[in-house]
Parts: C-alpha cells; structure tokens; sequence
C-alpha cells in the first residue's frame, strides 16, 4: 500500500482511497438544497458499476470519450471509470456551442459522449450526423429526457445498471482492467483554445498529472481534510488538476455547487480551504464590497474606511510574519473582530489557507487588500501544456507583480529572445495528430516554449510581459506590449475589457468594454437613466468617466521614460461585450487579436484618424447560438496625454 | 398550436350559463364554455371583458348570480376558495400576491398548505412524525424550486426580488397544491421577450409532465397562439368566440373587438 509504484494512475489512487478512508466523505454535490455526500468508498463503487458499464457498450482501450458539462460528480466519476478500463476521456467546455465542439469532437475521433444535461445532448445531436465515429450518449441528469427515442441514448443510472450485472458475472474484469494502465499511459486529452487557429489536443499522461499533484501537495501540506469548490470548467485543465490529481493524491474533498446561479452562495457554505479563481471573480468581490459599502451608513462607512486603512499599513507584514508594533497587532485584533473576520465570511473566505489567482495579472490594489485582510492570495503560472502551474508564489514571498519561483521540480528560462520556456514533470506528451504544433513547441531537449515574453527578476521570479507575437512597436521605436496597457486599464472596477491598438502605428489607441455592473451602479447614484448596455456604453458621461480612467493609465505611463510614448490617445466604447461566443475571446477569457483586427478593422482605422462618430455593424451570437446584427453609433473620444520626466509640454486635445 | 397528445376529449371543467353582476354593472352575461382534461385553455378579451371575473368565479372568489359551474363531474352554483383549492384548482394572481416578507421557499411551501396534515399543538411541538411530514413537504417543494430554476433566490424575501421573478415563485406556490386545474391570471405580464420564453416554457412543462389543465388569460397573441389548445373570447361581459387559436384568429367579431368597429 505504501508503494507509490502501484498508484501510478487516477483510478488505482481512487481504489487506494477507497480502502484507507474509506468511509471520510470524497465527493459533496448540493441538490434539492442539502449537501450529498459520497465517501470514498461509495465513489468506488459507483465507478466502478459505470466502467463496467461501458464496457457492456463496447468502449475499451485507447477510445476517446467526451465529458461535457459542468462540475457534477457523476462526471468526474467518469474520468475514473474511462480511465480504469483504458478509455480516455476528452472534455468540453460546458458552453461550447455547436460547431466548436463539432471541431474537437471530429478531431479527436470521440466514440462517445458523456452529457450533463438536455442542453448538451441537444447541441451533440445537432451536430451527430458529422461524426461518424460517434455511437454513444449518456446522459446525467433526465430531466426533460422523456420525450427521446434515440436508440444510442441512455441515462448515466441505467449504464450503472448494466455494469452492476455485468460485474457480478464477471468479477475479476475491472480489476485486470485497471493493471493493465500505468502511469505512462494517456490519463486525458485537453483540448486548449488557444489564440489562433483552431483548438490543439494536449496529451497528458498519469505521471504529468500524479506527479505535478504530489509536488503541489508537499508544497502547500494539503491533507485529507482539505475542501475544494469545484466550480471552474471542467474542461478547464487547472480545475482537473485540483478536483481530480491533487484530489486522488491528497483524499480531500472536492464540492460541487447547485447551479452556476449558486456558486457564490455555496461558496459561502462550503467554505473551502484552497480556492483558485481568475483575477475577474478577486476583482468582482472587491466591487462588491465597495458597492454595498457605498449603500452603507456613515457609521458603517467610517468603520470600513478606518479598519481598511489599518490593514493597508500593517496587514501584509502580519501575514508574512514580519514584526509589528504591539499597539498596532491590537487595532489589527479589534478590525478582524468587525471588519476583516465579518467580510471574509460573507465572501465565503473564512477558511482559506490559501488561493490562488493567475492567466492573467491583477491590480496591486486588489492583491493587497486580500492579502492585507489576511487572505493568503498568491499568484501562479502555467499552461495547459504544463499540467497547470510551473510557478508558484511561496508564502511569504508574495509580489503583485510577479507569478512566482518556479515549483519544484520545475525549471524556468529565458531564452535569448525573451521568450519564457520551462520544463517539468507535468510537461505533456504532445499535441494529438499534430505533429508540426509539438515539433514547434516542445523541443528536442523537452523545453516547452509558452510563447509569452517575460523577464526573471532580481528575487527570482518570473514576470509575465505579455504574449511574444503581441509585443511590438510604435513607429517612433516605443515598445508597445498591449497587454501591459490592457491590464492596467482593466484593473479600474468600470472597464471590463480593453482592447490597445498601436503595433506599427504612431500613435496608441483603444477599445473599451465596461463592466455593466461596477458602471451601471455609477449611473445609478449620479441619476443618469439608461436602457440597455449600448445605450450606457454610449452615454457622454460614461465617456468621461472611462476618459478619466484612460487618463490615470496616461499618467502611469508617463512616468516611465520607456512607456512615455505609448499613452493612449482616443479611445471609443464598444457597444456589445466581446464573447467568447462570437470567437472574440477564447473560453478563458484571453483577447483573440487577430479576429477582433478583422471584425472591427473600421472602427480601429477610425481611431487612427480625426474621427468623432463612426457606425458599425457586427454579427453576434445570442446565448441560444442564433445569431443576430447588431447596429450601432460610436463616439470617438481623445483623452489627455501627459508630458514626461523631461518637462515636454502636456498634448491635451478636445475631450 | 398543434395536437396535444395528453387531451383526452373528458371534460374537467364546465361553465353553463354564468351570469356575474355587481350592483347595476354587469361583469358577465350569460357565458359558457368548457375545459378539457389536459389542454392549455386560453381565455383572451380587451380590457374590462371580464376575464379575471371569470376566473375569480371559477376559483369560488365570485359567486354568479345564475348558472352553474361542473367540476369533475360535481355541479356547484358556488363555492368557497378553500373548498376550490381542496378539490383541485390553484391559481396566480394578475398583480402577484405572495407574502412579501417571506422568502421564496416559504412562500411555496405555504402552497402546501392543504397537504399539511399536522395539527397547530404538532407543529408547535415538533416531535418526530411532524418533522418528518416537513421533510417531505420540502423535498416536494425542492423539486419545483428545481424546475423552476430558482435556487439561487430560495432564501431571498420575495419583496426584493424583480417583477418576473415573483411571477415565477408565485407559480411555484400554485404548483405545489399539485393542481389539477390551474388558473393563471396574465402570467406574462410585465416581462420581456426572454422571460416570457422562460415562462412559456414552464407553463408547457408543466402540462406536459405533470399533465396539469391549464387556464390562461394573456393579452399576448403571440403567446396565445403558440402554446393555447383552444381560446375562449370574451368582450364585455359576453364570449363572443370559441375554437382553436386559427379559428378564433379568423373570426370577424375577434378582429372587430380588438381594433374597433367604426360605427357610421
């Protein structure tokens, strides 16, 4: 039992965990309101009854079956129960329309589909007659099921079903099954989006997984009774990573919430003790906070402000254990008694030894008021392709504007053109049928190069500039690196999104998206009436309000003699989100440059021009897949341009 | 629009000859019609044509001065509310009338009420078969909070929730009497476009797995249209058509009543 050999894939280490805990609680899911429980044993056994299900179905070694859905046990289940007979599974992205999932579920040769609900039968069926290779549904959850009589179609109890009889008559199956795997062999098939082009299939393997999971858990000293929210795509490799190897490694807990609806508020149920969001959702609870802090009373106002302003000081030395005047270690007591203790609660913080935030930066001012509340926030870096994270913050060595050392067992260099390239235990196999891709990314001597520029600091951590191919230049020289531009844009509450343009141009520019919430709140409590997104988007005083945050960037930038000349100097406000559903963004979020040059190529020839008004006409997708146009009139707008170290005069323009 | 498989051509509701006047203004005259077993019923009519009257009669709220209403099989002139409810009608409410302090899951499980067998010293005390009569009252009402969608506001107080939302609790709170005729007075009031496709949704799950009889009223042709069985049309206190959603869409006396007659 103690011989990590035996171990070597998911599906033995769930087996293991069967045995030595038995009956501690593996799985949660909250249904009918009230948390359900399946202790390790239970879990055992019912993928156990689904592998040999699917077998009755004809799916065996080396098949590709697809998950689609969002987190549900049941569907993690399967990862083990395809595993265990030698299958491997391929997740999809819950909100993949269509012909996206037409694209993966072809090239990946998908036998099978394992759904969670109606909605995704619905779009599979949609697009069944394209995929030959496709003879299998199961679904989770019946609810409006009733009415099909596909012949290919069954319900994930009934499969269960079978695979109880069939393992009864054939009891020694699933156990021969499952030693014929070990760790070299394919544990899933990731699809990642990417930027350009068409989605690239990552091979990972038992060991990428096991072994990346084991040096995270020594890492951090995870132990069984650490709990887990799984709310981030399944499809999403970090969330495997957490909810399944470092799970099966460690035997904690993994939580999965109602309904999207109810994340947050299960969140606060639960009260997990590691948690890993995107900066959007660290960035969202803080305007919330400061929302409903706007709505409070003068008391209440002042208590926050004074008990703030305190963390501010001493809170991030507290956390790092540095040393702080007594005086000041008893006011920090009495914040965290009303102030600091109370909103972690509400957020659903209370428990966290620590979180984690990364893809992309986040502001210094949110960082550090986590972190100065006594949250353990800490930044991290990975790709798909490096089964999660090579670098990691270690406690105590927390900067904003950093993503970390490399973990251990990992390696990180530069190379001569900037380009970070690392390898590691959890670096992939390759891409499936596509050799050219792994020829370019994965070399000879196993560097992986992610394609993105960065530096290593002084403290040796790496620090993330942008995406190599993005980073460019003005006509005058100045380097421009959008990214940079775009994140200090976005970390003000009212952008959304930002999109900069100046690569080859004399000149800096920018598309907005504003965060509806954070804006429409603003609206609200100075009395301007709107009626729908385009209609604030396009509002004069939103125009001021966003040229005034375009103009606290300039200023930022101004300082730095390198970055002087890539201030922005107009701007416009678009008038739809840019959605991953239109193929502007890819499902985590990440800017798809190319296409969006394409689509709004008139409106970026515009800002380069004297321009006040310019009409644009786009195709959008609505949530359902229909697509619609939508017309619309945008203002142009310059913004102030400040002067530099070397006292040029300021350029202002008209606003 | 089209075949419903679940209308079995029994008559669950019958009104004969309903006449409803208060004081010198009379709000029905003379009207009959009738509710098949599983069918999705509309009743449509302009403004003041008596159509929550109508509804308010059939649910004991009115009592008609002449004819007489058949439920299952039993003749009545008139009856109370309660006694509507315990047999088997539920309805909603066209200004929504839910207990605005409670929360969403409150509100429906007080539609439970009926279904309550414990008596006041019970609840009060609490001890085991009561508790146990609550569990599986609330496992009831979970799956409706489920069908609906609306986890996430279970512990809302419905007072804070938008217009839309309310409609839909308040059509959870009728659902879990387990009807078998429901009444809904202008479900889709108030909503736009994607909420009234949410709510039409419902209302045609709800005939379909629960095989619930559906009364309508709704001023959305639209919506009449797709999901009614058949229409009844009424126009001042009187029903001037009756048929199917094409029948009654031809109908030369429906199109005068909703855009006018000149009279020369």
């Amino acid at each position: 039992m103690s011989d990590p050999a035996r171990y070597d894939t998911s599906p033995k280490l769930l087996m293991r965990n069967a045995e030595t805990m038995a009956d501690r609680p593996a799985y949660r899911e909250k249904d009918l309101g009230i948390w359900q429980s399946w202790s390790w044993r239970e879990t055992a056994a019912e993928v156990r009854a689904f592998a040999c299900g699917l077998s009755t179905h004809g799916i065996g070694r080396g098949d590709k079956v697809a998950i689609i859905g969002a987190n549900r046990p049941q569907l993690y289940w399967s990862f083990d129960a395809l595993q265990s007979i030698g299958a491997i599974p391929v997740p999809l992205y819950a909100d993949s329309v269509a012909e996206e999932m037409k694209f993966v579920l072809d090239h990946a040769e998908v036998m099978a589909a394992i759904c969670e609900d109606q909605e995704q039968i619905d779009k599979v069926l949609s697009i069944k007659d394209d995929l030959p290779s496709l003879r299998l549904m199961v679904y989770e959850d019946d609810r409006g099921m009733r009415k099909y009589t596909e012949n290919f179609l069954f319900s994930f109890a009934s499969v269960q079903d079978e695979g109880r009889q069939f393992d009864t008559k054939n009891p020694d199956f699933f156990a021969d099954e499952l030693g014929k795997s070990n760790g070299s062999d394919v544990a899933i098939i990731a699809y990642t989006s990417g930027t350009t082009g068409n989605p690239k299939g990552v091979i990972l393997n038992f060991d990428n997984l096991i072994k990346s999971a084991e040096l995270f858990a020594d890492l951090e000293k995870l132990t069984p009774d650490d709990e887990i929210l799984a709310y981030l795509p399944l499809a999403w490799v970090g969330d495997h990573f957490m909810s399944v190897a470092a799970q099966r490694v460690v035997g904690c807990r993994v939580n999965c919430p109602e309904s999207s609806d109810t994340v947050m508020l299960d969140l606060r149920d639960i009260g997990p003790t590691i948690f890993i969001a995107p900066p959007a959702i660290f960035e969202s609870f803080l305007t919330q906070i400061k929302i409903r802090m706007d709505d409070a009373g003068a008391m209440k106002r002042k208590m926050y402000d004074w008990a703030i302003a305190l963390a501010g000081r001493v809170g991030i030395d507290k956390l790092e254990g540095r040393s702080v005047s007594f005086i000041d270690r008893v006011r920090y007591r009495l914040g965290d008694f009303l102030m600091y203790a109370p909103l972690k609660n509400i957020l659903g913080l209370s428990r966290m030894r620590f979180a984690y935030t990364g893809g992309a930066p986040l502001g210094d001012e949110v960082f550090n008021f986590y972190r100065s509340v006594g949250l353990n926030l800490k930044q991290l870096y990975g790709q798909t392709e490096s089964t999660a994270y090579c670098c990691i913050q270690r406690d105590g060595d927390v900067k904003s504007d950093t993503v970390g050392p490399p973990c251990p067992g990992c390696e990180v260099k530069i190379t001569d053109g900037g380009e970070i390239i690392y390898k590691s235990p959890g670096t992939f196999v390759g891409y499936f049928k596509n050799e050219e891709a792994t020829k370019e990314t994965l070399d000879d001597d196993g560097w992986v190069h992610t394609g993105d520029a960065g530096i290593i600091d002084d403290g040796g951590h790496l620090k993330v500039i942008d995406r190599a191919k993005d980073v460019g230049t003005l006509t005058d020289g100045t380097l421009f690196a959008p990214q940079y531009i775009e994140n200090k844009l976005k970390f003000f509450p009212f952008i959304r999104e930002a999109v900069a343009h100046g690569a080859d141009k004399d000149y800096v520019t920018a598309f907005i998206n504003i965060d509806l919430e954070a804006v429409g709140n603003w609206a609200e409590r100075n009395g301007i009436s709107y009626t729908s997104y385009s209609d604030l988007a396009n509002h004069d005083d939103i125009y001021g309000l966003i040229g005034g945050c375009i103009e606290e960037v300039n200023q930022g930038l101004a300082s730095d003699s390198a970055l002087e000349n890539s201030q922005i100097r107009r701007f416009l406000i678009l008038h739809k989100e840019l959605d991953a559903d239109d193929g502007e963004l890819t499902r985590t979020r990440k800017l798809r440059r190319r296409i969006i040059a394409d689509r709004y190529g008139e409106l970026i020839d515009a800002l380069f021009s004297d321009r006040e008004n310019v009409s644009v006409e786009a195709e959008m997708t609505f949530e359902d897949g229909r697509k619609g146009v939508i017309k619309a009139d945008l203002k142009l707008r310059d913004v102030t341009v400040f002067g530099g170290q070397d006292g040029k005069p300021a350029l202002t323009a008209a606003a | 629009m089209g075949e419903n498989g679940r209308v079995s051509g029994e008559v669950l509701l019958k009104i004969d000859n309903i006449s409803l006047s208060f004081g010198a203004v009379k709000a029905i005259t003379n009207v009959s019609f009738d509710i098949l077993k599983g069918e999705v019923r509309a009743i449509i009519g302009p403004n003041g044509a008596g159509k929550t009257s109508m509804l308010n009669v059939i649910n004991g709220v009115y009592h008609p001065q002449e004819g007489t209403i058949t439920f299952k099989n039993n003749v009545r002139s008139q009856m109370k509310p309660h006694d509507a409810a315990a047999q088997g009608i539920s309805r909603t409410f066209q200004n929504v009338a839910l207990f605005r302090g409670m929360t969403t899951l409150d509100n429906i499980m007080t539609g439970r009420n009926l279904k309550i067998k414990s008596n006041f010293l019970a609840s009060l005390l609490y001890y085991g078969w009561t508790q146990r009569e609550e569990n599986r009252h609330r496992d009831f009402v979970e799956h409706i909070i489920g069908f609906l969608e609306i986890e996430a506001i279970r512990k809302v107080p419905v007072g804070r929730l938008p217009y839309g939302l309310q409609k839909r609790v308040e059509l959870g709170r009728a659902l879990a009497a387990e009807p078998e005729l429901l009444l809904l007075d202008e479900p889709m009031a108030g909503m736009n476009l994607e909420e009234k496709q949410d709510m039409c949704r419902f209302v045609l799950d709800v005939n379909d797995e629960f095989g619930t009889t559906i009364a309508l009223i709704e001023h959305d042709m639209g919506v009449v249209m797709d999901i009614s069985d058949r229409v009844v049309v009424l126009d001042h206190g009187e029903k001037i058509a009756d048929g199917t959603p094409d029948e009654v869409r031809a109908n030369q006396d429906v199109i005068d009543a909703y855009l006018g007659v000149s009279h020369d």
